[in-house]
């Protein structure tokens, strides 16, 4: 198998995942480590666009980097401690173990139960018409994509109920400009 | 009449496979090219776009604007570029310098990007991916990282909260922009920006109004426009996440704020004003590129005069706005069009959904009164919580909260 220039490309996607994700567990400034975050989901957004799933790429992009990063980012801008000078976990040698073990796990499954690796199908043309007519087809993923709805509103409602100032200090903050 | 851009297509591709390309080294190559000359063009034309407003607002506020460097002021910011870029980029003490000088660059980027997918005509687009309007939608959305790391580290307490005020208010507007990105995609039954202007032989601004304003104010808020520019709002925050940027620092920041605005106008022009179509473009698709920029520059003209007229609101005004107006009102009109659209499609026999202006007729009819109906409920529910405000203010013991 020749080198080609995908291959290039799928090292410089590996490089920004693999180093992002690094950079974040070893970054002691949480800034950068949430800057390093964008950059190692960046970096999968690139692999799905090698794996020829440009939707799952966009949609990557849009929900990871555009919205959860920034939500990261803003609530380690306002936490207390971004500034301050901890020391280095003492556990580092014990995460690196269990790291280890979670990824020659999951490999092993992969490798077995999974059938190994294969080599990549053909991609239809029309995988997004596909996979819209899969979440609106019953005998497809019509049941997980609403029960994912109604999670995802529960979720919101949730948000709102919790992050609602209920308790009135006096009558007067009541009546002021709450008229919705 | 072959189209210009097919026939320097064709050129390139005979010239590089003749130097010995082929496969995906001539397809990188091509690519380069055509991204390179897109971004040049459109850098150069950011001196346009900045002249043109300049003008428009001089105009606006009785003033002639700039007059002095060549024909009409034309080169003013020619001369204005040149002075930046000799300018220091003073870097404050405490300053996070890589984050510091990356913001900039990834705000334009971000800003370039977009145009990736955007069809000059028929035939010169850069990429006409699938997913199209999903890729608007994600590169639109990266631009908050930089406005983010520019107010974090610039080490400075006004940039910083002009950065937090500046996501809130973008990420809110990205609520009813998204939902109104859906209109066009619904209406053409595609994500490819290309299959949406083509079945556009009734614009969709005419089919869906509503949608098409909303569409309009939820870009220009993306874009931090007044009435809209509370992040840079001078009385409050000095002048928000890029206070301590000077020199070409400070240009790059200012160059991708005007190519912004243009670029969601060149969008609407696209998604709602049919992009390149236009008389005799079938015969001469090189025209095309002539109408997209007229729509262009004639939905930027609205985008200034708004600049120009309009006093800056409060925040909470503009959230209000935003939450309690623009969002619901999207939603309702979505979900109506959606069963209007489904419903006449079922029971009209001459209903069609796509063809020439007139098979299209009965459709844009149905849809702009559901255009119509929508912006109606809008408007008398506004009436009544006016009139609800107003009795509160007047009778406030009787007023039922």
């Amino acid at each position: 198998m020749s080198l080609t220039p995908l291959h290039a490309i799928f090292a410089l996607m590996s490089l920004f995942t693999v180093g992002g994700a690094v950079g974040v567990v070893l970054n002691r400034n949480l800034i950068y480590a949430a800057m390093y975050l964008v950059l190692s989901l960046f970096g999968i957004a690139g692999l799905f666009i090698l794996l020829e799933a440009p939707f799952l790429a966009a949609v990557q992009i849009l929900v990871y980097v555009g919205a959860i990063s920034v939500l990261i980012t803003i609530t380690v801008m306002v936490t207390r401690c971004v500034f301050c000078k901890e020391p280095p976990p003492r556990q580092l040698t014990l995460v690196a173990v269990m790291a280890a073990l979670v990824m020659v796990t999951l490999g092993f499954v992969i490798m077995t139960r999974f059938g190994g690796l294969t080599p990549a199908a053909d991609v239809p043309a029309d995988s997004i018409e596909q996979l819209g007519v899969a979440f609106v087809n019953p005998q497809a993923y019509l049941v997980p994509f609403e029960v994912a709805s109604i999670l995802l509103l529960g979720a919101l409602i949730g948000a709102i109920f919790i992050a609602r100032d209920d308790l009135p200090r006096d009558e007067e903050a009541v009546g002021g400009d709450d008229h919705a | 009449m072959p189209d210009l851009f097919t026939v320097i297509d064709d050129w390139l591709v005979s010239l590089l496979t003749g130097w010995g390309a082929s496969g995906l080294i001539l397809d990188i190559i091509l690519s380069l090219i055509g991204s390179l000359v897109v971004v040049g063009y459109l850098l150069t034309l950011a001196l346009f776009i900045i002249w043109f407003e300049r003008k428009v607002v001089a105009r606006i506020q009785d003033r002639i604007g700039p007059n002095r460097v060549g024909p009409w002021g034309l080169f003013q910011n020619v001369a204005d570029v040149l002075k930046l870029m000799t300018k220091e980029i003073v870097i404050p003490s405490g300053a996070d310098l890589i984050p510091f000088l990356l913001a900039p660059v990834i705000a334009t980027a971000t800003v370039l990007m977009l145009w990736a997918v955007l069809p000059f005509t028929r035939n010169a687009i850069g990429t006409d991916v699938s997913i199209g309007v999903l890729y608007l939608a994600a590169v639109s959305s990266l631009g908050f990282m930089s406005i983010l790391m520019a107010g974090w580290s610039s080490n400075n307490k006004y940039a910083l909260l002009g950065a937090f005020r500046a996501v809130a208010m973008l990420v809110s507007y990205e609520v009813p922009l998204i939902l109104m990105l859906l209109i066009p995609v619904l209406l053409t039954g595609s994500m490819r920006i290309n299959a949406i202007v083509e079945a556009q032989s009734i614009w969709y601004v005419f089919s869906m109004p509503l949608a098409a304003l909303i569409f309009y104010i939820a870009n220009h808020a993306e874009v931090a426009r007044s009435p809209f520019d509370l992040l840079e709002a001078e009385s409050e925050i000095v002048a928000g996440y890029h206070i301590e940027y000077s020199g070409m620092a400070f240009a790059t920041f200012y160059l991708a704020e005007f190519l912004h605005a243009f670029t969601i106008s060149a969008l609407t022009a696209t998604l709602f004003l049919g992009g390149w179509r236009g008389p005799f473009v079938d015969q001469v698709p090189t025209l095309g590129i002539v109408y997209f920029f007229i729509k262009s520059f004639a939905v930027y003209f609205v985008n200034v005069w708004a600049r120009g007229t309009l006093p800056r609101l409060r925040i909470d005004q503009i959230m209000d706005f935003c939450w309690k107006l623009l969002v619901p009102v999207s939603l309702l009109l979505l979900v109506l069009t959606v069963i209007a659209d489904k419903t006449a499609l079922q029971f009209f026999s001459g209903y069609s959904v796509g063809g020439t202006a007139i098979e299209m007729l009965p459709r844009s009819a149905v849809l702009f009164g559901v255009n119509l109906l929508v912006a109606g409920i809008a408007v008398v529910s506004l009436a009544q919580q006016g009139r609800r405000d107003r009795e509160a203010d007047l009778y406030p013991e009787t007023a039922v909260d």
